[in-house]
């Protein structure tokens, strides 16, 4: 058995881990179980790391003369129906994507185990309640996501979709004796669910068209096959356009509830009421990327239909801007980071959208290169959010506030999160040689080579992060005198969340010199990667832009974001209101859904469906009355009452056989 | 004819079973008084033993002249029976020597084994003969076992009903017995019985027939042949009546399996199936019916027991491979299920007394163990997912619809709103013990650790067995290799 063999008890440790935390660890002193989380944490990442290197770096069956294959170390049939023909089947898969999740949900994960150990550890002063509880979850979320990379097919991959959902929900709700807390959660909740319906929805076309669920082991021994059943369902058509191209579009609709794509990016935001850990883990590096995962693992199927790819195109690109248009006004910090996170996955979805295009224009070499430069984007993107997030946890649990306005100034007290922020900054900003610059940097080029137009849109979309990431540093950091209120003055917190901080800022540092091209491509085989000037350039200018503009605006504290506040006051307020989204959301549930077709629906439930339940409960009840006579306690009774059925059963059958 | 006793090595589970009763016999009659205490513990580990030896895989074949069976569904049968039994003797235990039992102890596990052997050979009998010599076997002991607490007047009542019942449906199968003897000249092998009744059905083979099953059917409780069930139910020790309504209805549907599609199959089908079919209707309802208005538990159950009778007949009316799987896996579910109700109500019976569902009031609160685990019985034998029941269900709808009759799709139906009515049922319970309050709810209970892991089991059987696909994909694997041997349709 090779080390690869055993990825499977990657997803075992953190499933023993939930199972011990949950029913044994509640007993246990709150210290100790944390500990015990994080230690499995450990194992568990080490674990995937070896694994990972092996994958990329070491000889075997994985890697044929350069292109990684796609390995399935281990695959159990679940369920099986009608002799076989249709298989659920719960398996690992290992393929370059898979292992390099593999690598950042195990790094994120240890990071927030770790970091939370310190930030956990007490509420305002008292010890925080659920302390056991939060770990196990946490174990829960991250078994749950280890199981959706390795997926082997699309129903497993629903099936751990749904578990992610639902311990986000707990995670989110971790503090539900808050009311923003419960509302937070049941929304992200519902709002993903919904869009895992259409998810289903797809799997259930396509499956149907094409009598399989294997659609992820594609460069497997059935691959070809599950490609021809692919192909042929292609000729069908629905309403104008291929069955299998409305199937794909329905699965990148769950995948845009799980990755915040407008309009479905409304959980998001809100999702900020768990605590920050939680965010930096579920909302920044991981749970929010498995939309765009989703699309990646289906690449080979979403490139033959280009009008999907379209609509992904469409969407990603206009969310990037929404996102980042909104996240100029925030004033609370980790909404501000969730939308920058809405926008920069957005940025992902656009470029694996256009990676289409270029597969079959150029088919050269170059193909696939927004695939690549889309999960080297995700890689990067994941380890600084993780930071920035986790120094915004760092900096709540200082100040006791979300809010920018309680903090300004906090350079002076708090150096360490400052740097680590910094970083951060400049990694999302894309001034090299931070990791951002470099994926960021690939991206803009599969813009440009899909059309000028998507490019100069996407970098425009680059300097506004820019402006806005500063602009939150700057006033978090800067702006004014930090006004010190009670006795405490903020500082640097524990070496629990220090060190993930310096961990995760030295990974932002050196990121982006991983050889992405060469290990992490859409069908195995490196490409080529070659850095273009004139689009590096030009967007290292317009971050520096950004950056000038937010340095002008918010490095001192000065009138003038007010006053364009003022002048701009329309824009100013309903980007501050996150263009009414969410009110717009509100009217739509409760005045047209709720009025106008629940009402009707309501009243037909409440006449007719339980006019006819009351009917059959009534019917039953009275029935059950009338024949209990039958049930006298004599054995007399029973014994006439046996022989006669016994008579009646033949005579009635006799008389029917007998007839016919 | 010679008997060649090398056959007797090809049923290793009989014998093994029959060394175990030896075992707690010598025990029993030759032990000191003073490690007579030891002796529930001690039977109850040997059969422990056995039951994992029970694993073991056999030789198949047809022995004693044709007589006797041993394949995989046999063994398979078999070894969840065998699940079942331990999970009962293990629970057991500290009922076995509590005060008025103790002096008795030893007979109630011998008694037990001595039915179950009874059981083996009802499901492995392939020829009436050594099929009744079973089926008596297997009741008349458990007559005595339902009377074991002598100081109640229930009891020995519920004995009494009992013995009765069971001998007049002994002799009215005895009587269609002798008409299928009649029928094909003087032969009772199974497998050769197919070829000596031919023809149109006559009179004399509807008789036998509906004589037939009337005869399983009071074994199995079904309409109108049931009516033995509660009051039995209720009167016997917890203990009896949870063997009663698990092992003793698995074994008897299994045979009953094997008799209807292997003897009658595919001549009469359409004879058998009809009847079948409003027995499973009327025995599904009324469980039903019944079981909404009951208070006591332990007839609550026993009504609930007659309506799972009705869906586990749903395999055999299907009378193919993935009917027999799915009756085999249903029974195994249903095992889990009704004991871990029933260990609970034991558990809460011996401290308390208390046996109807008003007692339960408040359950949670005072017990929370105890109220999960029927809680969680009481899911599965509702069927709600993801709990075993759900698959079990599942599945045996599936086997029936299989046959792809309209008929059958009707009953599987009717089988269908049956479930919905029946969580009202089951539910009540659960509302019992989550919902509604009491002052003087049951007082906080320390199980002894014997009970307490025949519910650790339960309660992992529940949850585990329906999301372990592998367990059902190979009972269907046993049933499809031998879907050729009898005439399954």
């Amino acid at each position: 058995m090779t080390l690869l063999d055993s990825t499977i008890y990657v997803l075992a440790i953190p499933l023993f881990m939930f199972l011990f935390l949950g029913l044994v660890g509640t007993k246990m002193p709150r210290k100790i179980t944390g500990v015990i989380g994080v230690l499995g944490m450990a194992v568990t990442t080490v674990l995937a790391y070896a694994i990972a290197f092996t994958y990329f770096f070491g000889d075997g069956p994985q890697n044929v003369d350069g292109v990684y294959q796609q390995l399935v170390p281990t695959n159990w049939t679940w369920l099986s129906f009608y002799a076989d023909k249709l298989v659920v089947r719960l398996g690992v898969l290992l393929d370059p994507i898979s292992a390099m999740m593999l690598v950042v949900i195990c790094t994120v994960s240890f990071m927030v185990h770790l970091y939370s150990l310190g930030y956990m550890s007490d509420h305002d002063g008292n010890p925080e309640k659920g302390f056991q509880r939060y770990y196990a979850d946490l174990a829960l979320f991250t078994f749950s996501m280890l199981g959706l990379v390795v997926s082997t097919n699309i129903f497993q991959m629903f099936i751990f979709f749904e578990m992610v959902g639902v311990s986000s929900y707990l995670l989110i709700g971790f503090y539900y004796g808050l009311q923003p807390a419960n509302h937070a959660s049941k929304k992200a909740f519902i709002v993903t669910r919904l869009a895992d319906l259409f998810f289903l929805i797809g799997i259930l076309i396509l499956s149907y068209y094409t009598k399989t669920f294997e659609f992820i082991n594609i460069m497997g021994k059935n691959g070809e096959e599950v490609m021809n059943a692919f192909t042929s369902a292609q000729g069908l058509t629905f309403m104008g356009c291929s069955v299998t191209g409305w199937a794909l579009t329905f699965i990148f609709i769950g995948g845009a509830g799980k990755s915040a794509m407008y309009p479905l990016h409304i959980w998001l935001p809100d999702a900020m009421e768990g605590p920050t850990p939680v965010s930096a883990l579920i909302h920044a590096a991981t749970m929010v990327v498995a939309g765009v995962f989703l699309v990646a693992r289906m690449f080979p199927l979403y490139v033959l239909e280009q009008g999907a790819m379209d609509i992904i195109c469409v969407v990603g690109a206009f969310t990037a801007f929404y996102a980042a248009a909104i996240a100029c006004t925030q004033s609370d910090i980790k909404r501000a980071l969730a939308f920058s996170t809405i926008s920069q996955i957005a940025f992902m979805m656009t470029s694996l959208a256009v990676s289409s295009a270029q597969g079959q224009l150029i088919g050269g070499h170059e193909a696939g290169l927004g695939y690549m430069a889309s999960m080297f984007h995700l890689f990067t993107h994941a380890m600084f959010k993780a930071l920035l997030f986790l120094c915004a946890g760092a900096i709540i649990h200082a100040v006791h506030s979300n809010e920018n306005s309680k903090m300004h100034g906090l350079h002076k007290y708090m150096p360490i999160t400052s740097i680590a922020f910094l970083i951060g900054c400049l990694a999302i900003a894309g001034i090299p040689p931070f990791a951002g610059f470099f994926s960021k940097d690939e991206i803009l080029v599969a813009c440009y080579e899909k059309g000028l137009g998507w490019g100069l849109w996407m970098s425009m979309v680059a300097g506004m992060t820019a402006f806005y990431m500063f602009r939150i540093y700057y006033l978090i950091f800067f702006w004014k005198k930090h006004e010190v209120h009670g006795e405490h003055a903020p500082k640097d917190q524990p070496w629990t969340m220090t060190v993930p901080l310096i961990v995760l800022a030295l990974i932002s540092c050196v990121a982006g010199f991983v050889p992405f091209g060469d290990l992490v491509t859409w069908n195995g085989h490196a490409i080529e990667t070659h850095m273009n000037w004139t689009v590096a350039g030009a967007s290292v200018a317009i971050a520096l832009v950004g950056i000038g503009l937010a340095t002008v605006m918010y490095r001192k504290e000065n009138p003038l974001p007010d006053k364009l506040a003022t002048m701009f006051k329309g824009l100013w307020t309903a980007s501050y209101k996150r263009f009414y989204m969410d009110e717009l959301y509100q009217f739509i549930t409760h005045k047209i859904i709720f009025q106008g077709i629940s009402k009707p629906i309501a009243w037909f439930d409440r006449t007719i469906i339980d006019g006819f339940f009351n009917l059959l409960g009534n019917v039953t009840n009275k029935s059950s009355y009338g024949i209990r006579k039958m049930q006298s306690g004599s054995v007399q009774g029973y014994v006439s009452y046996y022989i006669i059925g016994a008579m009646l059963l033949a005579a009635i059958t006799g008389a029917v056989i007998l007839c016919i | 004819m010679n008997l060649d006793y090398s056959q007797f090595l090809m049923m290793p589970q009989e014998l093994g079973l029959l060394a175990v009763f030896l075992l707690v016999f010598l025990y029993d009659t030759f032990m000191p008084k003073s490690t007579q205490k030891g002796l529930p513990l001690f039977a109850t580990i040997a059969f422990g033993i056995y039951m994992i030896l029970g694993f073991l895989p056999v030789k198949e074949g047809l022995l004693f002249g044709d007589m006797f069976q041993a394949d995989k569904a046999t063994w398979a049968i078999k070894n969840i029976l065998n699940i079942g039994t331990f999970i009962v003797l293990l629970q057991a235990v500290k009922w076995a020597n509590s005060d008025f039992v103790s002096i008795r102890r030893g007979e109630f596990y011998e008694l037990i084994l001595l039915t179950l052997f009874g059981m083996y050979l009802m499901i492995s009998a392939r020829h009436f003969l050594v099929f009744v010599i079973g089926l008596e076997t297997a009741s008349l002991p458990l007559a005595t076992l339902v009377a074991f607490e002598k100081k109640y007047y229930e009891s020995h009542e519920a004995a009494a009903k009992y013995v009765l019942t069971a001998v007049f449906s002994s002799a009215i199968m005895l009587m269609g017995l002798s008409f299928v003897y009649a029928l094909s000249g003087g032969n009772l092998y199974f497998n050769q019985l197919a070829c000596f009744i031919m023809g149109e059905p006559s009179l004399l083979l509807i008789l036998a027939l509906a004589f037939v099953i009337a005869g399983i059917g009071f074994k199995l409780s079904l309409v109108p042949f049931h009516l033995w069930t509660a009051d039995v139910y209720q009167g016997a020790p917890t203990m009896v009546t949870s063997y009663l309504s698990v092992i003793s209805k698995g074994s008897a549907a299994f045979a009953f399996f094997i008799i209807l599609v292997q003897v009658f199959g595919s001549a009469y089908a359409d004879v058998w199936q009809w009847m079948l079919y409003a027995v499973i209707i009327i025995t599904i309802t009324v469980g039903n019916l019944f079981a909404i208005r009951q208070r006591n538990l332990k007839r609550f159950l026993a009504f609930s027991s007659i309506s799972q009778a009705g869906y586990i007949m749903l395999g055999v009316i299907a009378a193919n491979a993935v009917g027999m799987a799915s009756m085999m896996y249903y029974i195994l579910v249903y095992i889990f299920s009704n004991l871990a109700a029933f260990g609970v109500i034991a558990v809460i019976e011996r401290y308390t007394g208390k046996v109807t569902t008003d007692d339960y009031n408040g359950l949670f609160k005072t017990n929370p163990w105890l109220a999960f685990v029927m809680m969680l019985a009481m899911f599965s034998l509702g069927g709600i997912p993801p709990f075993a029941g759900f698959f079990s269900k599942f599945f045996i709808f599936v086997g029936a619809a299989q046959t792809g009759s309209v008929a059958i799709y009707v009953l599987v139906l009717i089988a269908l709103i049956n479930t919905i009515i029946s969580l009202y049922y089951y539910l009540l319970v659960v509302k019992a013990m989550f919902i509604r309050q009491d002052e003087c709810a049951i007082p906080k209970l320390k199980s002894h650790w014997t009970e307490a892991t025949g519910l650790w089991i339960c309660t992992l059987g529940i949850i585990l067995i329906g999301l372990v696909s592998c367990i059902y994909t190979s009972l269907s694997d046993i049933t499809a290799s031998l879907s050729g041997v009898f005439g399954m349709i």
